[in-house]
């Protein structure tokens, strides 16, 4: 059968049909790739062939070539690059001609493909002549061609690194693309392919947004395409603006203030879609602000890469009175829709930003708004003069907030009561946790909650508990703040007289018909962890009675009747929340005093958390999972009579790598496995290593999960000592590669940087663990041949500079176990080493106590290792 | 290309509480994993601080011979660490000699501490041997003050017997100071110095009661005997240092014979040697050896003390810094084959003690002997006076009672705001 029918087969409705043909397909691709790949390119680039089959083909072709899993995605690109030049240069040669094609999905799906392409070639140095194909004539191109063509330039920036495109190269696409952009382009699907095409571009532009005269160029083209007739192409700019807001926030001073009147503009008139984007604009400038200022603060030198310009204080008396005005917009149902997102709330959210961006400066231009609305008959006004007070209560000083605060909270109390508008209630309710959440607590001087008012707030939020789901949840979200702010209140807790009564207004809030609305049960568990974790001895008998009460929850959950699918999610979103508050509890209880009366709830607590590993739910089973973490903890050495049933459960989460938080949640209940244990863990251990050294080496595994698979080992070696040797040969090896790469792995940016860390942390543990489990046993000379490397690696990280204090205290800490362990064996190697001086010295001179501990240690430890 | 999803969190808290519970579990095990290293090197680090407690500077009077060396053999890798397990294989003079040096020694109350109710405990002293107790690797071995070997036997403390299950990893080795009660044939634990490896010599005395109380009991050390637990272990009750509490430990009933109360400091780390911080009282009522017995048991009718001998002829006491109670002359300590660092045993005469601030004034001594071969200290400045005032005006309950009692007095005082 020839590929079109089969192509059209694979979409009919009739399933057998769809079935076989599908099932052909994947024949074809297996028995005869070049040709499979080759006769899909050539349907696409067909016009005589039916559209739906060439728009299959495109897209069939495209998931050859990319996948979303890592792996995956790695293996089709060394398939395609295994494939014949001749075959590859007929593909590209039909893409091409694609983009001519008069039928515009087909043309886009061109465009995917080659981007395609682009992404594996390109770093290859294959297919060079590519961009320069692309825009040899795409002056003299027909319009629809030239849409064409400008996408896929679109597409190839975002799959493409701008560190494989040669800057000439970058030019021309820049200027092709900016070209497309300008005014005097008649047609407005070019001019909108090539707006979208230059938000793709941005990243490539550094050089050109270093040069004033080609930056001006672009700035102004991208404003005039701002005020297009064609809404489309409005928006597109704006999101440009908004791109280039972070992108090149430091080359902007210079445009501010015909970006400010394009925006105003914009958020007044313009329709919303468009208004999102220029507020956005504006959020997108503050949180780039409030970056730079957190950094000046967090260093003493006060110097950062990128000053501030302080855009958003400049722009305040304007901007201020822009984004009070979008709050009167509010949509009527907007609390009730999860998925809500409108001018009102982006304005709202906006007004939050400016108020941390300039802190204090925002109350003078706020409160007046607010004064002449909170009392107004119409809602709107009352929403909005709400929303602007809890908006502005994250970034001006408590001192300036204080007054204004402590005035507002009765009315605030008494509009919780008594307003009659869902919306006003529901926005209340999120001002007060506002209020607490960023104005009580051990740091603030005079306290918001007193004893006078204490009673009246926890009631009146107890009441609103009972509200309509959305108002109830914001109320419990108070709750939690409430309760957070006494976190380290010490012995006695303003809270104890309410404790019951809190406790079971939250459980019954959670027990409502309609709590699985606006995620209301949630909120109430969330509250009610939150009131345990912060509660005091004086409750402990309180928390004590909830044990049972919880447990007999979880119980009916898994009680199974015949429930459908929609059922059994929200049944297994309650687990995750009865396991989760369980783990709080354990956590409270699980240690002296309380320990010995909450144990006694533990074999049938572990009786229904192993249960919940028999239902389907990540989310149950990570929960389950940290709560038996917890109680390893708590159990001690007793914990070992679980092990014959959990063990099972314990493998399966190390073999869950599509759910990677389960396997990452489950190594480090191993860890608290092994200190729970100790040795009692050898049984399990064989299992256990096995499935770790799988899991390292498995591309599939989320690379998040590696670096606490080597603090495990090093847990599992502390615990079982000299029993460690029968995994010597196979974990040495592999921390010895993760080290050689890692050394100098990091440098791409933060997020490697930190990964780099969070590795050499792991690997650095597992060190530790091994030598100090050696410790005193006529083994520990398995150990030597490793000294040198391991030296190395302290050395090449110390040389690196770019190792953070964690890893700056294990690194040190582990040259300590080294020569504790190894003793004389090592003496000579350690005073050769860089580490055994310089490192030692900075950090024998840290500011850091924990740094400085360790780096002690390692000094004694070493003066014994030499002095034989 | 669609445009792009600019939604933001909307009256959303950040972080959601389950990536919270997820971060502190993250959190908790990070720590623990920290304590658990910590606790590994402390094996050696409490062999560094026993070094440097008993090293010249800190202690020069029970140290009056370097460390023994303990490159035993079977443990090259470990010439350079000086362990308590090796110490405890220790034999012969070596052993006896380390030992005695690692308790902690309480003077004798000879005035009331200040802030006795607040700040110390009260414990009545069982009748028996001191001895420090040691369990690793399978055995438990007792020492007396001396450093020799009282018993030698399985016990249920960490590492105490070969009984498979009960003991700790491998290297864990557990330390308590206890008094050997014969009658029932109990070790009473009044100070726990090393748990399962974690050493608490930098701990406070409040910490380590209540880590004793807590920990004791979960190993089956306070039960009867049995084929792997020879002893029984009890914790000697402690008071808060009240008049109830006073009254508890003076007057209560016990399993065991008293032998005078001990006060500890409460905020006092484990110091091995003669330390301040904690005391012993004696009167007839909780003990019968109030006045020192001679070796025949019998009470002399003068004091007898026991004083050692230095370099320049002067004869101290064990304190540190010693105090210098009289000096020998050169010729008779050659008359008597006295030499250097002998104990020698002196009566007080009639002529009585006088002593101002701590120091002797003038001091009647009697020459008696060289003192027996079992003692590895001279007495104490603080016993020797307690005995003095013994056999003349004794420090009695009613002083201590009368002091707490004032100290309650002095807290229930109004505060005086100062107004200029």
């Amino acid at each position: 059968m020839e590929v079109t029918q089969l192509l059209l087969n694979a979409q009919s409705i009739d399933g057998t049909v769809r079935k076989h043909a599908e099932e052909n397909l994947k024949l074809f691709q297996s028995q005869n790739l070049a040709g499979f790949l080759l006769s899909l390119a050539g349907e696409l680039a067909n016009d005589e062939k039916p559209v739906d089959s060439r728009k299959l083909a495109g897209l069939v072709l495209k998931n050859a070539l990319d996948a979303k899993e890592q792996h995956r995605k790695y293996e089709l690109v060394q398939r395609w690059l295994s494939l014949d030049m001749a075959t590859k240069t007929q593909i590209r040669a039909f893409l091409l001609k694609t983009l001519s094609s008069p039928v515009p999905d087909v043309r886009s799906t061109a465009s995917q493909v080659i981007a395609k392409v682009a992404g594996i070639e390109l770093p290859q140095n294959q297919w060079p002549e590519l961009v320069g194909s692309l825009l040899s004539n795409i002056h003299q191109l027909p319009a629809h061609v030239k849409q064409a063509t400008l996408e896929t330039l679109g597409y190839l920036c975002e799959e493409v690194s701008p560190d494989v495109v040669e800057q000439e190269h970058v030019n021309k696409i820049l200027t092709a693309v900016v070209q497309g952009m300008n005014a005097a382009e008649g047609n407005n699907d070019v001019r909108l392919a090539a707006t979208r095409a230059l938000y793709m571009a941005l990243g490539f532009a550094q050089a050109n947004f270093s040069n004033d005269m080609e930056r001006d160029y672009i700035m102004r083209v991208v404003c005039e395409a701002t005020l297009s007739p064609e809404v489309k192409i409005r928006q597109a700019a704006f999101e440009c603006l908004v791109s280039i807001a972070s992108t090149y926030y430091e080359k902007l001073a210079h445009y501010m203030q015909d970006i400010f009147n394009i925006t105003a503009k914009a958020v007044r008139e313009d329709d919303e879609s468009v208004a999102l984007q220029a507020i956005e604009f504006w959020s997108s400038i503050c949180d780039e602000e409030i970056d730079i200022l957190e950094e000046y603060g967090g260093e003493f030198t006060g110097d950062s890469d990128v000053p501030c310009f302080y855009f958003t204080k400049q722009a305040l008396p304007a901007l201020v009175p822009l984004l009070l005005e979008t709050l009167l917009k509010q949509e009527e149902d907007q609390d009730l829709d999860e998925g809500a997102w409108n001018i009102a709330m982006a304005g709202g959210t906006c007004l939050g930003l400016v108020a941390r961006a300039v802190g204090d400066d925002i109350v003078p231009h706020v409160m007046p708004f607010i004064e002449e609305k909170i009392s107004k008959p119409d809602w709107r006004e009352r929403e909005a003069a709400t929303y602007a007070f809890g908006s502005i209560l994250e970034g001006p000083s408590p001192d300036k907030l204080m007054t204004i605060v402590n005035a507002a909270l009765t009315f605030m109390l008494n509009a919780l009561t008594k307003d009659p508008s869902n919306h006003v209630k529901d926005t209340t309710a999120w001002t007060l946790g506002r209020i607490f959440e960023f104005l009580h607590g051990s740091t603030i001087e005079t306290p918001i909650i007193t004893q006078a008012n204490c009673q009246q707030i926890i009631t009146v939020l107890i009441q609103t508990m009972k509200d309509a789901p959305n108002v109830a949840e914001k109320a419990c979200g108070a709750l939690y703040f409430l309760a957070q702010g006494y976190e380290d209140i010490g012995p006695n807790s303003p809270l104890t007289p309410f404790f019951q009564e809190i406790i079971q207004s939250l459980l019954a809030v959670a027990h409502r018909e309609d709590a699985t609305e606006s995620r209301l049960r949630t909120a109430a568990y969330e509250a009610l962890n939150e009131v345990v974790r912060c509660s005091t001895d004086e409750t402990s008998a309180m928390v004590l009675q909830l044990v049972p009460v919880i447990m007999l929850e979880l119980h009916n959950t898994l009680e199974g009747e015949k429930l459908s699918s929609d059922e059994r999610e929200k049944q297994n979103e309650l687990q995750g929340l009865l396991c989760g508050c369980l783990q709080v509890i354990i956590q409270k209880l699980g240690s002296e005093p309380t320990k010995y009366v909450f144990m006694q709830h533990a074999d049938q607590m572990m009786g229904l958390f192993l249960r919940v590993f028999g239902c389907k739910s990540a989310t149950a089973h990570e929960e389950a999972m940290l709560a038996i973490g917890a109680l390893a903890y708590a159990a001690g050495p007793d914990f070992a009579k679980y092990m014959p049933e959990f063990y099972k459960y314990l493998e399966m989460g190390l073999q869950n790598f599509e759910e990677y938080q389960v396997c990452a949640v489950t190594v480090g209940v191993i860890g608290d496995i092994c200190r729970a244990l100790e040795d009692k863990i050898l049984p399990y251990c064989d299992g256990i290593m096995t499935q770790l050294l799988k899991d390292l080496s498995s591309n599939q595994l989320h690379r998040s999960v590696k670096p606490p698979i080597f603090s495990c080992f090093g847990d599992i070696a502390l615990a079982i000592g000299e029993n460690f040797e029968k995994y010597i040969n196979y974990s040495m090896p592999m921390l010895q590669s993760a080290a050689e790469l890692s050394a100098h792995a990091s440098g791409a940016d933060d997020e490697m940087t930190e990964y780099t860390n969070s590795l050499r942390n792991g690997i650095l543990e597992a060190y530790s663990g091994i030598f100090q489990g050696f410790k005193n046993s006529p083994k520990t000379q398995l150990l030597i041949p490793y000294a040198p490397h391991i030296l190395q690696f302290l050395d090449s990280i110390y040389m690196e500079k770019d190792m953070d204090e964690v890893v700056m205290k294990t690194a040190i800490g582990v040259l300590g176990d080294l020569a504790d362990t190894l003793g004389s064996h090592v003496g000579g190697l350690i005073q050769q080493s860089v580490s055994s001086k310089e490192f030692l010295n900075e950090c024998l001179s840290s500011d850091d106590h924990t740094i400085k501990e360790a780096a002690e240690w390692a000094k004694h430890a070493i003066t014994r290792a030499i002095s034989v | 290309m669609a445009p792009h999803d600019l939604r933001r969190p909307f009256k959303r808290r950040p972080i959601s509480d389950q990536q919270k519970r997820r971060d502190l579990s993250l959190l908790r095990q990070s720590q623990h994993r920290s304590d658990a290293q910590q606790r590994a090197r402390n094996l050696a680090s409490s062999v560094i601080s026993l070094q440097s407690s008993s090293s010249p500077d800190v202690d020069p009077e029970t140290l009056s011979e370097p460390m023994p060396d303990v490159d035993t053999a079977g443990h090259e890798s470990e010439a350079s660490s000086f362990s308590i397990r090796q110490a405890s294989s220790l034999r012969g003079p070596e052993a006896r000699k380390w030992f005695a040096s690692q308790l902690m020694l309480p003077e004798w109350m000879i005035d009331v501490p200040e802030n006795l109710s607040r700040d110390w405990y009260v414990l009545a002293r069982p009748a028996g041997k001191r001895c420090f107790v040691v369990s690793t690797d399978g055995v438990t071995v007792s020492r007396l003050r001396n450093g020799s070997v009282l018993h030698h036997f399985p016990s249920a403390l960490p590492g105490g017997a070969r009984k498979k299950g009960v003991s700790g990893p491998a290297q864990s080795y557990s330390i308590l100071d206890c008094i050997f009660h014969e009658a029932d044939q109990t070790y009473y634990v009044i100070d726990m110095v090393c748990w399962r490896g974690y050493s608490l010599y930098e701990c406070t005395a409040e910490f380590r009661f209540f880590w004793l109380q807590s920990k004791l009991d979960e190993t089956g050390a306070c039960d009867p005997p049995s084929f792997y637990h020879k002893f029984r272990f009890s914790v000697v009750p402690f008071y808060n240092c009240d008049q109830s509490g006073l009254h508890s430990a003076y007057t209560g009933s016990l399993p065991y014979v008293k032998d005078g109360l001990l006060f500890y400091n409460k905020h006092a780390h484990y110091h091995t040697g003669n330390t301040p911080l904690v005391l012993i009282w004696k009167d007839e009522r909780c003990s019968q050896y109030v006045i020192d017995t001679d070796n025949n048991g019998q009470v002399p009718s003068q004091q007898h003390i026991v004083l050692e001998l230095q370099d320049d002829g002067k004869i101290v006491t064990s304190d540190d810094p010693p105090v210098v109670v009289n000096c020998l002359n050169a010729d008779f300590v050659k008359q008597s084959g006295l030499s250097p660092g002998s104990l020698v045993r002196f009566a007080i005469g009639d002529g009585g003690l006088n002593c101002v601030d701590g120091k002797f004034e003038k001091a009647d001594l009697q020459y008696i002997s060289v003192s027996n071969r079992a003692r590895a200290f001279a007495d104490s400045y603080s016993k020797i006076m307690f005995q003095y005032m013994a056999r003349r005006s004794p420090l009695k309950v009613e002083d201590l009672a009368s002091m707490i009692s004032q100290e309650n007095q002095q807290d229930k005082l109004p505060e005086v705001e100062m107004s200029d």
